[in-house]
């Protein structure tokens, strides 16, 4: 699962919802994983504006993956000279290259574990917390 | 016509094969009415908006919605989710769009974005109000009973059946799961967000669309593609809900 994916996910249990402690999942034995896909600057442009930056901060700090910068890129920063910047292809290898092949999602609400198994998180809830 | 995503490797003794229901969501969506309102509701200089499809199954409605995102939203820098119960339905979904979008980029234009499919119940994975299209084909066959999401039984036929059955059994007139998808919209959708919701006649749509628009909030509903020519229960339309 890439780790963009994990900006738009949450606890599955109702009660967590509305709770900011629920966002993010915190990875736990996760194991990363880097797959090389082409770069579409357009979509990392566009994508930023819907990245909650401080989570994206948190997420990458508990993988131990480099810092990212303090605020969320300018589009100035995204391109030199027309092309692709450096933080802009940093961005697309650690959204859409980095991914969680396995490990566990933790809520920071409730303290539910997700599992993620070959690269596919699981989100259904044992009945009874449903 | 644009082409259809291939699902040569999807196993259909446990996932939902595509069938005129999945066509009549591909036909909808690349409709020059609905492309039009999605241009209009998306301007490409707004941030990219996220595709759900909830129930992806074998994936072939996101993948030919990733693959055609230029032609459908105007745009390609679209993000691509899916959910599904059926973890194998995921893994086959995956497989769909990735695939099409490959090939879409190696003989056209860009595709959209894939992220990934996940497993879950409906839309609750994910964070509130940030979903600005949401696909479902439900299970929309009215059955006695409604399957649970999870099976305990250890024998592999009866899992597969199990499985094929969630894509399908909706329950009292077929609406259970779909009724659970529409009471969460307010919570799934954003503010921009569109849902395409396929039904059978037997689900009644009509009731369907009265009751959304009743809801406070001024929400919207009608009728944008419809197939099947007897009045039978087979015959489907897709409703699209919306706040203009």
């Amino acid at each position: 699962m890439k780790l963009l994916t994990l900006n738009f996910l949450t606890c599955a249990r109702k009660t967590c919802k509305s709770n900011a402690a629920a966002f993010p999942l915190h990875p736990k034995e996760a194991e990363l994983e880097q797959v090389e896909t082409d770069m579409n600057p357009l979509f990392i442009k566009n994508i930023l504006p819907r990245l909650d930056w401080e989570a994206m901060k948190t997420l990458t700090t508990e993988l131990g993956l480099p810092n990212l910068p303090a605020e969320t890129p300018s589009d100035e920063e995204l391109a030199t000279d027309g092309e692709p910047s450096q933080t802009a292809k940093d961005l697309h290898t650690l959204l859409m290259e980095t991914s969680i092949q396995s490990g566990k999602l933790v809520c920071g609400n409730c303290e539910h574990e997700y599992a993620v198994k070959e690269g596919i998180a699981n989100f259904l809830l044992p009945s009874h917390m449903v | 016509m644009l082409p259809t995503p291939s699902t040569s490797h999807v196993n259909y003794d446990q996932i939902y094969e595509p069938a005129e229901d999945s066509y009549l969501l591909l036909d909808t969506l690349s409709s020059a009415s609905e492309s039009t309102f999605l241009k209009f509701r998306f301007p490409f200089t707004t941030p990219s908006p996220l595709v759900l499809e909830v129930g992806v199954g074998s994936g072939v409605v996101l993948a030919f919605a990733t693959a055609n995102a230029k032609h459908i939203f105007g745009r390609s820098d679209i993000l691509a989710l899916g959910t599904d119960a059926n973890e194998h339905a995921c893994r086959a979904a995956a497989h769909t769009v990735r695939g099409a979008a490959t090939e879409h980029t190696r003989s056209v234009k860009p595709a959209g974005i894939f992220g990934d499919c996940v497993v879950g119940d409906l839309a609750t994975s994910l964070r509130q109000q940030n979903v600005d299209v949401l696909i479902f084909n439900p299970p929309y066959v009215p059955t006695e009973t409604l399957p649970s999401l999870s099976s305990a039984t250890q024998d592999k036929f009866e899992q597969d059946s199990h499985l094929l059955s969630l894509s399908y059994a909706g329950g009292h007139d077929g609406m259970e799961t779909t009724n659970r998808l529409l009471a969460d919209l307010p919570t799934v959708l954003s503010e921009r967000g569109v849902a395409y919701i396929l039904l059978c006649n037997q689900n009644r749509p009509e009731v369907v669309i009265a009751g959304i628009l009743a809801r406070p909030g001024g929400w919207r509903a009608k009728i944008v593609g419809s197939s099947g020519k007897t009045g039978g229960w087979e015959k489907l339309c897709v409703i699209r809900i919306w706040r203009p």
